[in-house]
């Protein structure tokens, strides 16, 4: 007689601990994956669902393995049904027969592969640029709402009343509890009024009148006790509000790609980029992208060379406005559109240009933005420099004079990943639009 | 006489309870120990959920385990692949213990139960108690305290020193496991709790005591010769026994820069790569005893009646599936599947035995025709593991019946070359290429401990034997020796050298790497 142990009622998840450990250590490296496909791809992918394999990096066992494409070895295999010594097998890769025979090495873990729901993406986007609560609160809320019926409901103010359904309801309830109707009353009272209305009636129907007479209060009084509409009949129309994307918007990417910009700087327009489109995409059913870079001129492309090309020159920072102002004529009158522009850039500008920018700005772009944010990619160095100061570059110091005539025209530096998330509040936090600078 | 007499049935239909279990476990003993003679440690059988099953699979199977993120991975991976439906469950799991703890799953229907207990709880627990390398080299009597100390101890020092410190440890240690065996000689016996605690106070008294001072003190003599360089270097070998192909162990004992309990933990997961390294060596022995044992025992209970014939279905359709062996062209190919390999040779053995061939007198004097499969193969169980065993036993009618063929396979060339196949010739050939591919020791790096400078710069020197020009893989050498590195403290260079011609094929060390 063996011993039996019966385990199942042991406690659970025994290994919730490795679990939670193996986890913590993939967190960082879907951190560092997500930074990746950031980095590389498309700025309206960033809000999507992501695949990411495993293993990496911090999640891998290395140990001493004998390299399969190496040196010579013998395979014992089963199954030979055509060959001969002698006979030659093309080698292919690392599929077919002979290189898979290491029996037992190579685990084919590679295709464990975690989906990132969109949340989940950008928890570890924002992760890395701080605050994640207060970004979520900001980009899920929503500008208008309208209300909509959705349904029935047994609370509401007398306005939303819905007659037809309450009225079913009491029909069917009135049927279901067999509250007496009028005509059967009347069909009663009938009869009394009948039998006294003949000659005898007080002696050879007084029986019969009294059975009928009882029988009408009793179904009276039933009709007293169950009233024709009841509180629990009312039914109210329901509305909920929903959010009402207000049509569409265009966002203009400007950015400076002169020699300056390096892959620090570029990255950092980047992120800030995608937390304006990320931030639009909430607000608007539809959105475009416009992307215009400029040298010393301006042209629209599309947003692999906005990031990855390598062109370079001098600097005029107007092109890129006036390249704007010629795409907003062309395609997107203001009316219909809500247009906003970012334009990042380091700030160097050739001589003279930084007040034609200025001008333009003033006299033209700003009456059709709804929003234009100016972000300066300075040095981490400098920031101690510039940090709350009006110093700063021509560009800088001619765009101030548009910040204190345009209430919608924000601009700020940045330094770091870190600095983006703040500066991005500051400019488009909820009251920001509304406050009128000095 | 309890029985009823209409039925001789152990059970009906696919449900089970304890009765039924211990009624079943009852008429299997019988056949395992008075029909085939089996040996067994004393059983507990226990009853699992499936859930648990993939904890304890994730854990390396065992029972008490210490926590580790590499087994949530393992966790995370199986229960990925178990919840799609790629890989089922196994249905059981046996643990090298005394008593022999055999692990049943729940959702298994009756007759998988039975199979199960005769498999594991008499074929594994068999195997274990008489093969002469689990003899040797594990304690099935303390394994389980042994565990339950180290996880307890591991947790002890996360309390103290913080996760993130012992799971670094770990890593490295993990990294090193296989590195972590001795091959040759016998390793201590798990020493009991007390005489650890004693060991653990000595040393820290030791390093309590010890005092660096006595390093500064000024040679007495001038060895500036170089015979006397020379002499020193192989006295300090000598001291230090090398080489050493245990590189956990010697990290364990050597390493400066470790602390007693870094050193401990190095330990544990030694005494845990040693525990489980016979398993590696007889994993065609050790599964083709359990499968053959649980042939034989249902199909004799089948004989008896006690089981019906839908149970008997149900048995052999999860026979099957477990011995299938998918030739090397089939999409399905994982290698050679040590069940069916296993299961083949035992049958073949017992069918020598009683019923041989001409060819078979030929190969096997000894046994053919004996008729005694029952000592043969409890014999070769005892004595063998699967290389000795292949070489012995492997017989020509077996390598015709799974059409084995010998491959050659040279990296520069664009083809593999078939050298032998199942033929007069090619017997010989495959048998031997066959039996040596299980030979951990000749397909394992060969990597040892050759030299150290204490008093220098502490270069680590390690050593790698390379056989046939078979390398190991760039980038998880170059990961690996980092985590040399780490136990070690100090630069660590790995040399290849030709074991035959004795070239340095190539050399890495830790200094390049980190930059």
């Amino acid at each position: 007689m063996p011993n039996f142990i019966d385990r199942r009622l042991n406690p659970k998840d025994k290994s919730l601990g490795n679990r939670q450990r193996f986890l913590k250590r993939a967190r960082e490296e879907l951190k560092r994956a997500i930074k990746e496909q950031v980095k590389s791809g498309k700025i309206a992918d960033v809000d999507a669902e992501h695949n990411v394999s495993m293993p990496a990096r911090g999640v891998s066992e290395p140990t001493f393995q004998p390299a399969s494409n190496s040196g010579e070895r013998k395979h014992v295999l089963p199954g030979n049904r055509e060959f001969a010594p002698g006979d030659r097998i093309p080698k292919q890769g690392s599929g077919g027969g002979a290189g898979r025979s290491g029996a037992g090495t190579g685990r084919s873990e590679d295709e464990f592969q975690f989906v990132l729901s969109r949340e989940e993406v950008l928890d570890l986007f924002f992760e890395d640029l701080e605050l994640p609560d207060m970004v979520k609160l900001n980009l899920k809320e929503s500008v208008a709402f309208k209300r909509r019926r959705a349904g029935f409901s047994a609370s509401g103010s007398p306005m939303n009343i819905n007659v037809g359904r309450t009225m079913r309801n009491s029909y069917g309830r009135r049927i279901a509890l067999r509250r007496p109707s009028r005509r059967e009353l009347e069909a009663i009272s009938d009869e009394i009024a009948k039998l006294e209305a003949k000659p005898d009636a007080g002696t050879k129907y007084q029986k019969r009148i009294d059975e009928l007479r009882e029988k009408l209060e009793r179904l009276e009084r039933r009709r007293r006790r169950i009233p024709y509409v009841d509180p629990v009949d009312i039914r109210f129309n329901r509305f909920e509000p929903q959010p009402l994307p207000n049509a569409s918007a265009v966002m203009f990417c400007l950015m400076d790609v002169s020699a300056s910009m390096g892959e620090r700087e570029k990255d950092l327009a980047k992120r800030f980029f995608v937390l304006l489109h990320l931030f639009l995409k909430r607000r608007y059913e539809r959105i475009d992208i416009v992307f215009i870079r400029h040298t010393d001129e301006a042209g629209e492309v599309d947003e692999n060379t906005f990031f990855y090309s390598k062109q370079s020159g001098g600097t005029v920072v107007s092109t890129a406005l006036e390249e704007m102002l010629r795409v907003i004529q062309e395609r997107y009158p203001a009316r219909e559109w809500n247009i906003y522009a970012a334009q990042a850039s380091d700030g160097e500008n050739i001589s003279g240009d930084s007040e034609v920018c200025a001008s333009l700005l003033s006299d033209e772009l700003m009456r059709l933005c709804q929003y234009y944010a100016y972000v300066e990619i300075i040095d981490e160095r400098e920031t101690e420099i510039f940090g709350a100061t009006d110093n700063g570059t021509s560009l800088w110091r001619a765009y101030r004079t548009v910040d204190s005539e345009w209430p919608n025209f924000q601009m700020t530096r940045i330094a770091r990943p870190a600095d983006i998330y703040p500066v991005f509040r500051k400019l488009f936090g909820k009251h920001s639009t509304m406050q009128l600078r000095k | 006489m309890a029985q009823a007499p209409a039925s001789n049935l152990l059970f009906q239909g696919s449900d089970w309870n304890f009765e039924t279990l211990a009624r079943t476990y009852d008429a299997i003993e019988e056949i395992a120990l008075n029909e085939l003679g089996l040996d067994v440690y004393p059983n507990q059988l226990e009853i699992i959920s499936s859930e648990q099953m993939l904890d304890a699979y994730s854990s390396v199977g065992m029972p008490l385990m210490y926590q580790h993120w590499s087994f949530g991975k393992r966790f995370v991976f199986e229960d990925h692949f178990y919840r799609k439906g790629q890989r089922g469950l196994a249905y059981e799991l046996v643990i090298n213990s005394n008593p022999c703890i055999t692990y049943l799953m729940e959702e298994n229907t009756m007759a998988l139960q039975a199979l199960v207990t005769a498999h594991a709880a008499f074929g594994h627990n068999h195997f274990f108690k008489n093969n002469y390398l689990f003899q040797q080299w594990t304690d099935a009597s303390a394994i389980l305290n042994y565990m339950e100390f180290a996880k307890k101890y591991i947790a002890k020092c996360e309390e103290r020193y913080g996760t993130p410190a012992v799971e670094s440890i770990l890593d490295s240690a993990h990294a090193l496991m296989e590195q972590g065996v001795f091959r040759y000689r016998r390793p201590p016996r798990l020493s009991s709790a007390k005489e650890r605690e004693r060991t653990r106070e000595r040393l820290e008294y030791e390093e309590q005591t010890y005092s660096d001072l006595w390093r500064t003190l000024p040679p007495t003599t001038e060895s500036s010769d170089p015979t006397a360089v020379e002499r020193d270097i192989s006295e300090r070998k000598k001291e230090l026994n090398l080489p050493e192909e245990n590189l956990l162990y010697f990290l364990e004992k050597t390493s400066l820069i470790l602390e007693p309990w870094q050193r401990e933990i190095l330990r544990i997961v030694r005494v845990i790569a040693q525990y489980f390294y016979p398993q590696r060596q007889t994993k065609v022995m050790n599964e083709g005893c359990a499968t053959f044992v649980h042939y034989t025992i249902m199909n004799r209970l089948f004989d008896q009646g006690k089981i019906s014939e839908g149970a008997m279905l149900e048995v052999l359709q999860s026979h099957t599936n477990v011995v299938f062996q998918p030739g090397f062209d089939d999409p399905r190919f994982p290698g050679i599947n040590p069940y069916a390999l296993g299961f083949a040779m035992m049958q073949d053995i017992e069918r020598i035995c009683t019923n041989p061939t001409s060819e078979d007198r030929d190969w096997f004097p000894e046994i053919a025709g004996s008729g005694k499969w029952r000592e043969t193969l409890l014999d070769a169980w005892a004595n063998h593991r699967d290389e000795s065993f292949i070489l012995q036993y492997l017989s020509p009618a077996l390598i015709r019946k799974f059409r084995l063929f010998l491959l050659t396979d040279e990296a520069d060339e664009k083809y593999c070359e078939v050298a032998s196949i199942h033929n007069e010739r090619g017997y010989e050939a495959i048998r031997t290429a066959l039996a040596r591919s299980y030979d951990i020791g000749a397909n394992q790096p060969d990597i040892q401990v050759m030299d150290v400078d204490l008093l220098g710069d502490r270069h680590l020197r390690l050593q790698h034997n390379v056989k046939n020009g078979v390398l190991l893989d760039e980038d998880n050498r170059d990961a690996t020796l980092s985590h040399v590195r780490h136990l070690w403290g100090y630069d660590v260079s790995l040399e290849g050298v030709d074991a035959e011609s004795g070239d340095t094929l190539y050399e890495c060390t830790t200094a390049e790497l980190s930059e």
